[in-house]
């Protein structure tokens, strides 16, 4: 049976959804050993358990975090060896793709990021430019190396319960490389994250500098907050909240854009969200033309009245 | 180390040659590669030229030996990106180009630039975009580090350059979800920026006059000793198998609000059972 290594990074003091995503993956394709870059609390643990992982490799040294992706790489590529894994499955930011990039110039294995569905076969989808293809493809070396969008399998606890042995391997840290010197925390908004929303409301210049009746809105449907570059660039909001093509890619089941244009860089990051709504007062807005439903009108109006009205039915 | 006695910074600036989005895009032929049609400089590579401009002028420009190289690796077409980047205030350009690149992917295209970087080089920084627009992974800066053996700094929303006395140290800043982060290398380093790290500027007449006189050298596999089944679809470790244009989505229904838009608006999410 194939080994399936899931990288984890950051755990937090749980398992997050997108990581029961990755190990439920992992289970469907073979047997799943886990990877995590750092400490993990017994709860974090014991959820990786309950897929029923036996192993958890973490590096001997803690020093792997203070250089940027290298260290990381070079601790995957060390247990990809130790554990002969021949698939090994990351998440998708940013940096779990350079991690994936670096581990496979090592391994001499191919790299496929934002894979959205993978059959056992291991042929994986994606989509290309900004969301206007699908293409399938395969790595085709031993190793094959995937970064797994987040919402793109049902998460499902698998095999029987465990208590992962932990395991330490040592790793030669890269002489050259970048060191972390400092890292602030930033604000956390208590909305789900962007990725993993449901339901995503979205405001850009229309909103001119006031996202409180977007909160509300966001609130009323248990969903999260994000924005255009416009209004990121403005400072109205935090740059985590940008979507599109150098902001985030989502595919929520609802995304409502508010006081958006609808440029071709906003399109990339939300155009494959399953139902799109649109509020923009200029009735010639791009916007229109991907929407389901769309309202020319004011969102100052239309907004708060959706949400009193969300309220009133009692949902 | 004083500036003047440091000799000049060599910056190499990658740019790809890439289909204007403003533009439908297509994957096509046998090898279902990109159709190369009406292309462009990346939009986010001129921040990385941006940056290298910037970070150049800020410690004394051409006149203190610094030195902007413009390169890129695309078929003959591309070099349209270098003449661009050129006419915006890079000194010179190198074009790598040859049939049996044509299809190559992450791993193809790095191992190319990898031996593209060392033969036009040595360069002290070499600075890329956050991602291409075509190929959109970020998936090249990450290997080009790792096959070059360069300290990694990717996605700097900010950038500084500070000469010292064993050399020249960078500091970056960039932001992830939860955190912002402040790195530091020494130079030589390999550095990816974001759209948020400047405003890049445009060419004026000046430039594009000035463009004409600057070299730009064209170079083959051969050239940096790199063998046709290093890259291409041969040298390459994924395949595309199958490529189709997603159905467009349709227009839904759009109306105009007469006082009562929102309660319909949550009339429409009560039907499709999102509320
Ligand atoms: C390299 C590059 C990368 C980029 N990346 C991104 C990206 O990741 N994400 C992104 O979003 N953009 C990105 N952009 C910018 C993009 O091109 C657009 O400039 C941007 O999306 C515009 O934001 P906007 O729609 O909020 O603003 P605008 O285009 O100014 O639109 C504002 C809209 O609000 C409407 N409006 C105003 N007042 C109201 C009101 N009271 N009620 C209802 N509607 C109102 C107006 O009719 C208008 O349609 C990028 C650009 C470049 C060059
Ligand atoms: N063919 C190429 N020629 C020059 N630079 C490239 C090429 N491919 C990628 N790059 C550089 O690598 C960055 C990231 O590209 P990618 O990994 O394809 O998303 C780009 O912004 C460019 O700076």
């Amino acid at each position: 049976m194939t080994t399936v290594l899931v990288f984890l990074d950051h755990a937090g003091a749980s398992l997050a959804k997108s990581e029961r995503e990755l190990l439920s993956l992992g289970a469907s394709l073979g047997e799943v050993t886990v990877a995590l870059a750092g400490d993990a609390e017994q709860a974090y643990l014991d959820g990786v358990g309950s897929y029923g992982v036996q192993e958890v490799h973490r590096p001997e040294t803690a020093a792997v975090s203070e250089v940027l992706v290298a260290g990381k790489a070079a601790f995957l590529a060390e247990t990809v060896r130790r554990t002969g894994a021949g698939i090994v499955l990351l998440g998708n930011s940013y940096e779990a793709k350079e991690i994936g990039a670096r581990l496979g110039v090592r391994l001499e294995a191919g790299v496929i990021t934002d894979v959205v569905a993978l059959d056992a076969d291991l042929r994986a989808t994606k989509s290309d430019f900004a969301g206007s293809y699908t293409v399938d493809c395969r790595v085709t070396t031993d190793v094959a190396i995937l970064t797994v969008k987040p919402n793109s399998v049902e998460a499902v606890e698998a095999g029987l319960p465990s208590s992962p042995r932990e395991v330490l391997v040592p790793v030669k840290l890269p002489q050259a490389a970048a060191r972390v010197t400092g890292r602030v925390d930033k604000p956390v908004s208590g909305r789900p994250e962007l990725a993993e929303a449901r339901v995503i409301v979205a405001g850009g210049r229309g909103v001119n500098g006031d996202f409180g009746p977007l909160e509300d809105l966001a609130d009323a449907l248990g969903g999260a907050v994000g924005a255009s570059r416009a209004a990121t660039d403005a400072g109205w909001i935090e740059h985590s909240a940008q979507i599109g093509q150098t902001g985030k890619t989502v595919s929520p089941q609802l995304y409502i854009s508010v006081g958006i244009s609808g440029a071709i860089q906003q399109k990339a990051g939300m155009q494959t969200s399953k139902v799109i709504v649109a509020i923009n007062k200029d009735a010639d807005s791009p916007v229109f033309e991907i929407a389901d439903f769309g309202i020319v009108g004011d969102l100052f109006t239309v907004l708060p009245q959706a949400t009193d009205e969300i309220r009133k039915r009692g949902l | 180390m004083d500036e003047a006695t440091a000799g000049g910074l060599r910056v190499a600036v990658l740019v790809k040659h890439v289909p204007d989005a403003q533009f439908d895009r297509h994957i096509g032929g046998d090898d279902l590669t990109t159709v190369r049609a009406e292309s462009i400089l990346s939009e986010l590579d001129e921040y990385a030229l941006e940056a290298a401009l910037q970070l150049v002028e800020a410690h004394g420009g051409a006149a203190a030996g610094h030195r902007v190289t413009a390169i890129t690796m695309g078929p003959a077409a591309a070099v349209a990106a270098v003449k661009k980047s050129l006419q915006i205030g890079a000194d010179d350009g190198v074009h790598l180009t040859d049939e049996a690149l044509n299809g190559s992917d992450a791993s193809a295209t790095s191992r190319a630039l990898a031996a593209l970087l060392r033969h036009a080089g040595p360069f002290d920084l070499v600075l890329t975009g956050m991602a291409s627009t075509d190929g959109e992974t970020s998936l090249v800066p990450a290997q080009l580090a790792e096959r070059l053996d360069l300290p990694q700094v990717t996605f700097a929303a900010s950038l500084d350059l500070a000469p010292g006395e064993s050399g020249w140290t960078l500091s970056a800043r960039r932001d992830n979800d939860t955190y912002a982060e402040t790195i530091e290398a020494s130079l030589p380093a390999l550095v990816s920026v974001t759209d948020q790290i400047n405003e890049p500027r445009y060419p004026n007449f000046k430039g594009i006059m000035a463009a004409k006189k600057k070299h730009i050298e064209v170079l083959s596999l051969a050239d940096i000793g790199v063998r046709q089944d290093e890259v291409g679809l041969i040298g390459s470790w994924t395949r595309v198998e199958a490529a189709a244009p997603r159905p467009p989505r349709s227009q839904g229904i759009v109306i105009t609000d007469e006082g009562d838009a929102g309660v319909r608006l949550v009339d429409f999410l009560a039907g499709q059972k999102l509320l």
